[in-house]
């Protein structure tokens, strides 16, 4: 290894540590022998690299090797990395996947038939210990209106299957979903194990939920809000509409029965509460004004009579 | 005989107990299971630090590692699969074997 390590790295000889970190990541994501399964050369690279970053990657022994105190061979390698690609096929292929033959309709004949030997090959020697599968955790993030109406998600597990989750109506952000058998396979004939799903509900720019009510702020005009009259409302399943009555409030709540979170097992459906707001007109024009002047001066009221100091 | 959790912390040096136990949560290494303990074979150690390369030294993103393991799972599996189906070519008598290889340059031209 005596080549300069900041040409192997491709970085100047004033280059920052940071672009020289920068500068090995990159390369070694291209060069790593694992992510290069059976290429002899990738692995020469990669001990380039490493060796060059091995000197200019740590400040001091940069400064020793700038000075000439150290030449570009003068470090001690670890002397065998042990990569993961060595034991690929150890424990019997127990990590491989063939997944990869699925779509091999008129061959899978051939090719299942060689992975169910090669994983009894595996197992051989082991005794017949049963022990039931593990079980898998798995995060997942579901929005806010699949959460409240139910959906279904298809998820990819580590090993390449496919997972198929059905979220239940009304299902709540922590709630743990278990799927029976779909976690590790259980040994010598042992149950295979479980998949949890934890479930992360987000947030709806115009929904929230309340227990199994869901909870909108509705905006209405003042004309809407004096003589009353018939608006539309989003909810969860599309825009209904509804009667706002005469003489409403800001802050007064209406209720749409049944329009809530959907009914589930041993649970009605919710309702979803309207909180109306009047919103005033972008801006007062004299003929409103002049009106609510001649107005105020013989219906004057007092909506603060109630507050007590 | 398996390796203890201690052991794998120390054979790979620089993750911590913690850390191993939820790469193993995750399910990204499976170890065998002894009366409620885990224990790790060579290639669960060899993985761990395969984890711990993709993670701190690469600097995949953590929700990219499932990716990254299931398509090397992948690739390794098709290898092998490919590699024995080699081996069964070549113990055929020769006659066979130059019929398989024109074939399979047919099939590699056409498909």
């Amino acid at each position: 290894m005596n080549e300069d390590p900041y040409k192997v790295l491709g970085v100047a000889r004033d280059a920052s540590q940071d672009a020289i970190r920068k500068a090995y990541r990159k390369l070694a994501k291209e060069a790593h022998p694992d992510l290069n399964p059976g290429n002899k050369k990738a692995e020469d690279r990669f001990k380039t690299i490493s060796a060059a970053y091995d000197i200019v990657g740590d400040a001091d022994k940069r400064a020793r090797f700038d000075k000439g105190e150290i030449d570009a061979s003068g470090t001690a390698r670890p002397s065998q990395q042990d990569f993961y690609r060595q034991y690929a096929d150890a424990d019997g292929g127990r990590y491989q996947s063939s997944a990869g033959f699925d779509d091999f309709a008129d061959l899978s004949d051939l090719f299942s038939d060689m992975f169910q030997r090669s994983g009894r090959g595996g197992a051989a020697g082991r005794g017949p210990r049963q022990m039931r599968g593990q079980d898998l955790r798995y995060q997942l993030p579901v929005d806010f209106l699949d959460a409240v109406n139910g959906a279904k998600r298809r998820v990819t597990m580590p090993d390449g299957r496919t997972l198929d989750i059905a979220v239940p109506p009304g299902t709540r952000s922590g709630q743990t979903l278990r799927l029976k058998g779909k976690g590790m396979p259980g040994m010598n004939g042992a149950p295979d194990g479980d998949a949890l799903v934890d479930i992360q509900v987000g947030t709806h720019p115009l929904f929230e939920r309340d227990g199994d009510d869901i909870v909108v702020e509705l905006p209405i005009s003042i004309d809407e809000a004096v003589l009353g009259g018939k608006v539309a409302v989003p909810t969860i399943t599309g825009k209904v509409s509804l009667t706002v009555p005469k003489g409403a409030s800001s802050g007064q709540t209406l209720r749409l029965r049944g329009r809530g979170v959907p009914a589930g097992r041993n649970r009605a459906a919710g309702d979803q509460r309207v909180k109306l707001k009047i919103v005033m007109p972008a801006a007062i024009d004299d003929e409103l004004e002049t009106f609510m002047k001649s107005w105020r001066e013989s219906h004057a009221y007092n909506p603060r009579a109630g507050m007590k100091e | 005989m398996g390796l203890t959790e201690q052991d794998v912390v120390a054979a790979v040096g620089e993750i911590s107990a913690r850390r191993l136990r939820m790469i193993v949560r995750r399910g990204w290494v499976r170890p065998q299971r002894r009366a409620g303990m885990a224990e790790f074979s060579e290639a669960d150690v060899a993985r761990v630090r395969l984890v711990y390369l993709l993670t701190e030294k690469l600097e995949v993103r953590e929700e990219d590692v499932p990716v990254i393991l299931s398509l090397l799972d992948q690739v390794h599996g098709l290898r092998r699969a490919l590699r024995n189906l080699g081996r069964a070519v070549e113990s055929q008598p020769d006659e066979v074997r130059a019929r398989i290889a024109r074939t399979f340059r047919d099939l590699d031209r056409t498909n």
